[in-house]
């Protein structure tokens, strides 16, 4: 006889057909119906607190595994909150499945308590949404959400589940084929296309690859090392793509872009053509874009095809899945023999290199410079740590002065540039690679958005560290008021000592450590290690003046970048 | 530059207000949006024109909604475009003779007179529609309600004969 089940139990027993491990979320009255079948499910669910965190936890599990993070909260404030993560997750490209609960059919658009139209709110933050009508439908709409989230241009997926739905019967059917007529994303890049890009290869001078995080979503890395290699073309990896090819490879030159290094960026403005690959001409990387790279053709590998041409016109577009389109143009690259001799292109930038590296100067008499507790972190760990950073200076610097050997040992929000984005990060990124060191590199300001999250981490026993770069300021932010404002700084200072960030971690649940000196740095981090049972937060005691740099002003041309302090007399 | 879009959209809840939501977000111009059934009920038929240059992006933006099928960018000429209006006129009794002359001429029917007024339903091409409005303008035009455009491609086929007599 057909199995009946409870809209609630199909939900569940939906979630487990596609094979997740864990939920984050947290319950209400709406999404109640779905906790209950969760007792007996094999999922296991960390219980955040606060349904942004939740969100944040999916993705940072979904980053750090590859996999498909799902998050499961109330409707109404429940939803609402969820809606940063799922903006965040949309920007980045983060396969998300996040569960709304709903009010009953019968209320929906009664105004009813903890209503909200969770559906219409979420539509520009999702990929694709769906509000579920009948029980019936969950199998097909919970694969559906899977596959569209995790597939072509990789993003989150929101199904709103109303209460009557989660309460109704229905009898229990494995999820058919996906039907979506009017999604087909390409994988293959066009034969012609792939020969025309090569051409344009063999014909550069001075190419650079511009590589985005569309590379790591795509699993390419290898292929690029050996595209890369062949080609003898030097690579910039944005923001989104460190890690994507290792920092230590000499034909890497790090992030490009506002922040980037002067390589990076120079490299750019001067070559003739850019072999980008999943990156989209975002404003961070091109600055001006009338005066972005103005000598260079461009291909554009991207498997979103409405990315190509959107921000900046491409000779040769090549839409297509960047693993699939790096084969064939490894492929085709053999086929055509030995390439271009590129030395004295790559002699130019090493030279840069040379000339123009990442500086910073540490005072042994202090205060502490972030650059240092980075660089500080890098050597204890021997690199091995997966590194989660919030928004504002502490990561510009983590992502300049941190060595990225592999994929998905990075995350951060980029695109939308979410504050507090860090702790739960860090918390999902943990409990999908247990065996890894996850630390976060916050802010101050970051920290105290998110910082409860730091309850959960204990109580689940998910023992991330993280450390706190306490300046005092919401750093950035008081950075653009110093260099545009004629310093004049307007709410952007914080308290040196409340919250006490030690005391904080302790009431928690966690260990709090603290170093003032740069004589103590390296000590607390070594202290920090040794712990991995519970969760452990390093404060910093850092340098409430300093700037990152170089620095390109907003809006300015990437040729103008200002490299010091000094460059600002 | 006015262009003329269909858009092929599964026959789904919230499918136009995907679609609207889409235009708005991306800063998008909607001149006039017609939705309405097509031949099979699993699928909507979208008739939108838009101003504006950014086409490519329009067009790849609308491929990128889930929900979307098919995008057809109709070059000019190539479509027939046919859109139906109610506009209502003074028509002073001393005049009413002459603007139902006229309206003859158009071949718009009057749908309701009253004491001082005259309402005419016109369909055709949209030219024809602005053409018939320029020329009521000499007597007042009281309220107009116009369905917005709706468009199929022309019959290969057929292509130079319906040319000619559009």
């Amino acid at each position: 006889m057909p199995e009946q089940l409870t809209g609630a139990e199909a939900l569940i027993r939906s979630l487990e057909y596609e094979g997740v491990e864990v939920v984050f979320g947290m319950p209400g009255g709406a999404i109640l119906m779905a906790y209950d079948p969760l007792i007996e499910s094999p999922i296991r669910h960390v219980l955040a607190r606060h349904e942004q965190g939740a969100g944040h936890m999916a993705s940072g599990y979904a980053h750090a595994t590859g996999k498909v993070g799902v998050a499961v909260v109330t409707s109404g404030p429940a939803a609402t909150n969820l809606l940063t993560a799922l903006q965040d997750a949309y920007m980045d490209s983060v396969p998300i499945v996040a569960i709304t609960g709903q009010v009953a059919t019968t209320a929906i658009g009664n105004d009813a308590f903890q209503e909200a139209h969770t559906w219409g709110m979420s539509m520009p933050a999702t990929k694709h949404n769906e509000l579920i009508t009948s029980a019936d439908e969950i199998p097909d709409i919970i694969r559906e959400a899977f596959h569209l989230a995790s597939t072509g241009r990789k993003g989150p997926v929101l199904v709103d589940v109303p209460k009557d739905v989660l309460a109704a019967t229905m009898t229990w059917h494995r999820p058919g084929a996906v039907r979506l007529p009017g999604y087909r994303p390409a994988v293959k890049g066009h034969p012609r296309q792939v020969k025309a890009a090569v051409d344009l290869i063999e014909q550069s001078e001075h190419p650079v690859l511009y590589v985005g995080g569309g590379v790591i979503a795509a699993g390419a890395a290898e292929e690029l090392e050996q595209f890369a290699e062949m080609t003898q073309i030097p690579m910039v990896t944005t923001l989104m793509a460190r890690g994507a090819f290792p920092d230590s490879h000499p034909l890497n030159l790090g992030m490009p872009g506002m922040h980037g290094t002067y390589t990076a960026t120079t490299a750019m403005q001067r070559s003739d053509l850019l072999v980008t690959i999943g990156a989209r001409f975002d404003d961070r990387i091109t600055g001006d874009p009338k005066h972005f790279a103005p000598e260079a053709k461009v291909i554009h590998v991207d498997v979103d095809p409405a990315e190509i041409g959107k921000n900046r016109f491409a000779d040769v577009p090549i839409v297509g899945d960047a693993k699939t389109v790096l084969q064939q143009l490894i492929t085709e690259t053999e086929r055509r023999g030995p390439q271009p001799n590129r030395e004295e292109w790559l002699a130019t930038v090493h030279d840069w290199q040379g000339t123009y590296p990442l500086a910073y100067e540490q005072n042994p008499e202090g205060p502490i410079q972030q650059q240092y507790v980075i660089e500080e972190m890098l050597r204890i760990t021997e690199g091995d740590a997966t590194i989660v950073a919030g928004v504002g200076q502490h990561q510009m610097w983590a992502s300049q002065f941190w060595r990225f050997e592999e994929p998905r040992r990075w995350i951060n929000s980029g695109g939308l540039g979410t504050m507090g984005y860090a702790i739960p990060a860090a918390i999902g990124a943990k409990v999908g690679t247990p065996d890894e060191v996850v630390f976060a590199i916050d802010g101050d300001g970051c920290f105290q958005m998110t910082g409860t999250e730091l309850i959960t981490a204990a109580v689940e026993n998910i023992p991330i560290k993280v450390a706190v770069m306490n300046n005092a300021s919401l750093g950035m932010v008081k950075q653009w008021q110093n260099l545009f404002y004629d310093g004049r700084l307007s709410q952007t200072e914080l308290s040196p000592t409340v919250p006490d960030f030690v005391k904080f971690a302790e009431a928690c649940g966690g260990v709090g450590l603290r170093a003032d000196h740069p004589s103590e740095v390296a000590e607390v981090i070594e202290q920090a290690l040794a712990i991995n049972d519970r969760v452990v937060v390093v404060e910093f005691t850092c340098d409430p003046e300093a700037m990152v740099f170089p620095m390109v002003p907003a809006g300015g041309s990437n040729d103008d970048l200002i490299l010091s302090r000094e460059d600002l007399a | 530059m006015k262009h003329v879009i269909a858009v092929i959209v599964e026959n789904k809840p919230g499918v136009l207000a995907r679609v609207s939501s889409m235009f708005a977000r991306r800063g998008f111009n909607i001149h006039s949006l017609t939705v309405g059934p097509t031949e099979d009920d699993a699928m909507s038929r979208m008739t939108v024109v838009v101003d504006g240059p950014e086409m490519e992006q329009i067009i790849k933006q609308l491929y990128k909604l889930v929900h979307t099928v098919k995008v057809t960018e109709f070059e000019p000429g190539t479509a027939i475009e046919r859109e139906i209006m109610l506009v209502r006129v003074n028509a002073d009794p001393k005049r009413r003779g002459e603007i139902l002359d006229a309206a003859r001429v158009w071949e718009a029917r009057a749908v309701d007179v009253g004491v001082a007024t005259i309402t005419f339903e016109v369909t055709g091409p949209p030219e024809r529609l602005a053409d018939f409005l320029q020329l009521m303008n000499a007597y007042g035009i009281v309220s107009l309600a116009k369905s917005g455009r709706i468009a199929l491609p022309r019959d290969q086929k057929s292509a130079k004969k319906q040319l000619k007599t559009a």
